[in-house]
């Protein structure tokens, strides 16, 4: 084998794992991404049932109703729109009413998300950043929250 | 006072490092050994105020002065000393000081043990090296000073994260950055040879211990890390694609392909240029890890906090480090030498292909961390990438690379034999397809298991085989293989340990995704759940207090065929600081499988949500992370590596193991 066939057979060899992975990537990235929308996209969207989001934004307070079976009904919004979403299993420790949470599932033909994770970060202070923003966008972000997800009070 | 004294021996060693940075350098360009020589006690003196300035915020932590502003925000009077020790750093100011702890260790072992390398060389790997560490003390000192003061000073602090109280904090964080920093020392090394514009064999060797400690600490950190959010969490699962620990197993699979390539360049002088390139990204992905993790970019658990000023301070060294470095690299990269050719199938032309699907596979893991990032930056659309996504690209690239595993290390150097060894390989071969047809009869589950444990197995039967032919059991009398066997280089049992650990890791990944089984169920008092061969008896509820919370735990009587084999207690804990709770799982070892049980939410009428999973075989996952550590422990301890300069003589008898 002379060098230059060597190289050729290296640069193959690079290019053919690098074209599969790419290929990979790219399929990957059509089939398994998942969008974020807060409960004003969802209204104002129209999105078909049965698309896989990202639902987020804040539990409405005396809105979480649990029955029978771990299954759980409660109200996400961004303050301008609410979603009700289903969830069945077991809340994560930080869910609370009034705090941040990210739901992720499909919806349903009657307009409610059926939800099959939930995500509520592990900091009380912490807001999740998706929902900030959804929140900053509808104009009800408050001082206050930004205090709690930022370094804290210096001065007590 | 003790807090000003550290924020003041960190201005120092900053001043110091400014001197390493440059004198040195200097020397080693204008040949002047005096500047050169300046290398030394400025890296172990900027070691010494380091570490004062560490413990003097550790004095603050213990003695639980909250006047400090990280101690109030981070620590409580009642915590147990341990956590009150660990949150030092349990929060971005203190994590970052001990980052430059771990840095200025690396540089003062450079200038205690490095004296078989050459001066000028270094000369300049120090001053490198303390470039990283001034970038670093001016971003502490600039936007995360550890040692604020609060006036007036609270009565108590607001208690430690309690996802973090626990040990997983002391071992975890430590060891992810001794292997984040550890790569910095052949990131040096890589720039210093740039700049020299000289690399040899002797190099390689150099740099190789360097990286192998990196990289057995990345290794355990990393396993460190899914244990404990497996057991704290309460999900019961150990990896979860999430944005930090891609972040951390970045720099492992770079710095894993260049430990292979560096084999190639040590034995036969090959893909020089390639390591080099390999050094710089697999540290430029260790400050992307750690700097993603911690600017608060990511929505994430490791996310303390965000301020604009430390991203924009964060983002200024990432562009500085990594452009500046390939910079270099695109401009002098072409004067090394490039030597020593070999044929696609041999030890050269497998390590080549195990640097491709390496490095291709941390790509792809690097897309879809980043791409959420940038789609949102360029469209503000916001997305989320998972597991499906990762599943997806990392498995298929991962799994050949798994099945040339075993071919490598019994291909001959230069032109090797494929025939030969597959022949050699058969026997592995033969047990990889008796573990396929014992899963198919035994489970009867799909193509994926059985595929995977047959892999697993090859993996591991590959690498006992490259022992077994190195020392001639079988052929041989037992007395020589035994003296064969402990002749053998460290490096060639380093080796083969670690792939054994590759291997035992993937079983452990295989049962516990294949076979692992779950049940969410709302149980009273008495109740009964069976999963798989176990029955769950709810026995009744403890209500207990400990230092700084208070608990509710539920006693579990658990039997399997109708014996009694134990108590599981998982409990929901109340820490009144935070107002948070968190779960507290039960875990039962049973041989190399567990049984975990969490709980949920009380309702009002009694009913506990309880979780309970059978995950087989899920202690293998870290066992064979172990194992994989003390394969890298056996390659440090190889003679060659502690010898140091290349004597040839000697070189050719480690090279030729009795074969």
């Amino acid at each position: 084998m002379t060098r230059k066939q060597r190289r050729l057979a290296l640069i193959g060899a690079g290019v053919g794992i690098l074209g599969v992975a790419v290929a990979l990537v790219l399929s990957a990235l059509r089939e398994s991404i998942v969008f974020f929308n807060s409960p004003t996209d969802l209204v104002e969207k129209h999105l078909p049932p049965g698309t896989r989001i990202r639902l987020g934004g804040l539990v409405v307070t005396g809105s979480v109703v649990k029955s029978k079976d771990l299954n759980v009904r409660f109200e996400v919004t961004d303050g301008n729109k609410a979603i009700a979403v289903n969830y069945q299993g077991i809340l994560p420790d930080l869910f609370r009413e009034g705090q941040g949470v990210v739901t992720e599932g499909v919806l349903d033909p009657a307009g409610a998300f059926k939800a099959d994770t939930v995500l509520a970060k592990h900091d009380e202070r912490y807001m999740p950043k998706e929902v900030a923003d959804a929140l900053k966008q509808q104009g009800h972000w408050q001082d206050d929250y930004a205090k709690k997800q930022g370094t804290g009070t210096r001065n007590p | 006072m003790i807090a000003e004294l550290g924020h003041y021996a960190l201005v120092l060693a900053l001043a110091i490092a400014l001197v390493q940075s440059t004198v040195p350098l200097f020397g080693a360009r204008t040949g002047d050994a005096v500047l050169m020589g300046v290398a030394e006690p400025t890296a172990l003196a900027q070691f010494g105020f380091v570490a004062f300035s560490f413990a003097a915020l550790v004095t603050c932590y213990v003695t639980s002065d909250f006047s400090v502003a990280t101690v109030f925000e981070n620590s409580h009077s009642t915590m147990p000393l341990i956590y009150k020790f660990t949150s030092v750093w349990g929060n971005h100011e203190g994590s970052m000081l001990l980052w430059v702890l771990i840095l200025t260790v690396f540089g003062a072992m450079v200038a205690a043990f490095g004296s078989n390398i050459p001066a000028s060389l270094r000369a300049t790997v120090l001053a490198v090296q303390s470039w990283v560490a001034v970038a670093f003390y001016v971003f502490i000192l600039a936007t995360s000073n550890p040692f604020l003061r609060m006036s007036p000073a609270p009565f108590e602090g607001r208690d430690l994260n309690p996802i973090l109280q626990d040990f997983g904090l002391a071992v975890h964080p430590p060891m992810l950055y001794l292997g984040y920093v550890g790569f910095s020392i052949s990131f040096a090394f890589a720039v210093a040879a740039l700049i020299e514009g000289r690399i040899d064999a002797a190099w390689a060797r150099w740099v190789r211990p360097w990286t192998l400690v990196a990289w057995i600490c990345l290794t355990l950190g990393i396993a460190m890390g899914s244990y404990w959010a497996y057991y704290t969490l309460g999900w019961g699962g150990w990896w979860y694609w999430d944005p930090v620990e891609n972040a951390s197993f970045m720099p492992w699979l770079a710095g894993t392909a260049m430990l292979h390539s560096a084999l190639v360049m040590e034995k036969r002088e090959a893909l020089k240029v390639w390591t080099i390139l390999l050094a710089i990204l697999t540290f430029s992905l260790s400050l992307i890890g750690t700097f993603l993790v911690r600017s608060g970019v990511l929505t994430s658990v490791h996310a303390f906090a965000s301020d604009p000023l430390r991203g924009i301070v964060i983002l200024a060294i990432l562009v500085l480090f990594i452009g500046g470095s390939l910079a270099l690299y695109a401009w002098r990269a072409s004067t090394l030498k490039q030597g020593g050719l070999f044929a696609p199938v041999s030890r050269e032309g497998a390590l080549v292909l195990n640097n491709l699907f390496l490095t291709t596979a941390c790509a792809t893991v690097f897309v879809g961390t980043l791409y959420p990032l940038a789609l949102e930056a360029v469209t503000g659309a916001k997305i989320s990438v998972g597991a499906p996504f990762f599943n997806a690209t990392f498995g298929p690239l991962f799994l050949p690379l798994l099945v040339i595993v075993p071919f490598g290390p019994l291909l001959a150097w230069k032109r090797g034999d494929l025939r030969g060894v597959t022949q050699r390989l058969s026997a592995a071969f033969v047990l990889a397809l008796l573990g396929v047809l014992a899963v198919c009869v035994m489970e009867g589950r799909p193509v994926l298991a059985a595929a995977g444990v047959g892999i697993a197995t090859f993996v591991i039967a590959g690498a006992l085989t490259d022992i077994v032919e190195r020392t001639g059991l079988w052929r041989a009398p037992l007395a020589t293989a035994l003296r064969r066997a402990v002749g053998l280089p460290r490096s060639a049992w380093g080796s083969a340990i670690a792939h054994i650990g590759l291997g035992i890791t993937l079983l452990g990944v295989v049962g516990e995704t294949q076979w692992g089984t779950e049940q969410i169920v709302s149980l009273r008092p008495g109740d009964k759940v069976s999963l798989r061969h176990y029955d769950f008896t709810f026995e009744g509820t403890t209500p207990r207090t400990g230092p700084n919370y208070s608990e509710l735990a539920v006693r579990f009587a658990v039997r399997r065929n109708g014996e009694m084999i134990g108590e599981m207690v998982p409990a929901k804990r109340s820490f009144s600081a935070r107002a948070m709770t968190t779960s507290e799982a039960a875990l039962m070892t049973r041989g190399m499988s567990q049984i975990y049980v969490s709980l949920g939410d009380t309702t009002a009428d009694g009913a506990v949500a309880v979780r309970i999973y059978h995950k087989p075989l899920v202690l293998m996952i870290w066992l064979g992370c172990l194992v994989m550590a003390i394969g890298g422990a056996f390659s440090l301890s190889d003679r060659r590596l502690r010898v140091g300069a290349p004597k040839p003589a000697k070189r050719r008898v480690a090279m030729q193991p009795a074969e």
